[in-house]
């Protein structure tokens, strides 16, 4: 069965798996994991300088054919994330951006009324916008209108690795919203993002359950398989889930003559 | 004369263009993005960009993020 390919802001991806680079015990890992996940689309932070320590920077360790998607992770606000997005367009690095606004130290939740506001901006102004929001039909509509390329809903919070707590919210999105939907954040097992592709998601993105596994290059891996089990599962055209049995061998020809009953 | 930079206040004993601060400071120049008194400066501008007194810069580079 052939699938059609993932397209973003009129770019085309094979691979329906994003990858984020926080929280890698060291480069060799994170190389590893980019080059076994397969992603074509990883996601990076930008943060001030340590004048103090000489560090490699990350991009060393990024290959120059994957799309960099700049998060503004440590915004407050639109204005902050539309600061972030500028300044990491300025390095020569693309126009694309993951718009991450969290005003809540304790859950980390997306602040989706702010998230809209830096969309608008940033695209009208050419980035390429893919927006992170508590899963929410109106937000969607209003990124939708915005001009956002993609939508991003969490599945749970950000490094919990629970997995799809918002199931039932990010399946309105997909039968919604004509917009590619990623699920982003919480996924933390293959089964997880299997399970979003299964429903319908267009993509998934993952950080902290790679990053933190004991071998994160594994895991990457299992995770890109699973995305594409998902897929095809859903290409497939699923079969409904029903409240009681069915029996799968014939219910005729049996070795008795009297059907059974309860 | 004194400048902000990243936050700290910073002393600098000669006039310098943001090329030389860069290159003098930044011990990975590379990736390095730089905002002056809110103002983006692009790399092309740099050395005919000179730092004053009381000016505010920042310094930013990429990092791992998801």
């Amino acid at each position: 069965m052939t699938d059609t390919p993932l397209v973003i802001a009129g770019k085309t991806f094979t691979s329906r798996f994003f990858l984020g680079t926080g929280k890698f015990k060291n480069k060799k890992d994170l190389s590893d994991s980019i080059s076994s996940s397969g992603s074509q689309i990883v996601t990076v932070a930008l943060r001030r300088i340590d004048l103090e320590r000489h560090e490699e920077n990350i991009l060393e360790h990024i290959p120059s054919h994957v799309t960099l998607l700049t998060n503004t992770s440590g915004a407050r606000n639109a204005q902050e994330a539309v600061r972030i997005a500028r300044l990491a367009r300025a390095s020569g690095h693309g126009n694309w951006v993951k718009i991450e606004v969290i005003n809540d130290s304790k859950y980390l939740l997306p602040d989706n009324q702010e998230t809209i506001k830096a969309t608008e901006i940033l695209a009208a102004e050419g980035f390429v916008v893919l927006p992170y929001i508590s899963p929410d039909l109106y937000a969607a509509r209003a990124l939708v209108k915005a001009g956002a390329a993609t939508v991003m809903p969490l599945g749970s919070f950000i490094g919990s690795n629970q997995g799809l707590k918002t199931k039932e919210f990010i399946q309105v999105l997909i039968n919604e919203i004509e917009l590619p939907i990623v699920v982003d954040a919480g996924i933390g097992a293959p089964s997880d993002a299997a399970l979003a592709m299964e429903m319908g998601a267009d993509a998934v993105l993952v950080n902290t359950a790679v990053a933190t596994a004991q071998n994160p290059a594994v895991l990457a891996r299992a995770f890109s398989l699973a995305v594409e089990a998902g897929r095809l599962a859903y290409l497939s055209g699923l079969p409904i889930e029903h409240f009681v049995a069915n029996a799968s061998s014939p219910l005729t020809g049996f070795l008795y003559d009297d059907i059974p009953t309860n | 004369m004194k400048i902000t930079i990243n936050g700290k206040s910073q002393a600098l004993t000669s006039a310098q263009n943001l090329t030389e601060f860069v290159n003098a400071f930044c011990k990975q120049p590379r990736h390095v993005i730089s905002e002056l008194n809110g103002v983006i400066i692009t790399p092309e501008q740099w050395s005919q960009t000179n730092l004053q007194d009381g000016d505010v810069l920042e310094l930013v580079t990429f990092v791992g993020g998801g």
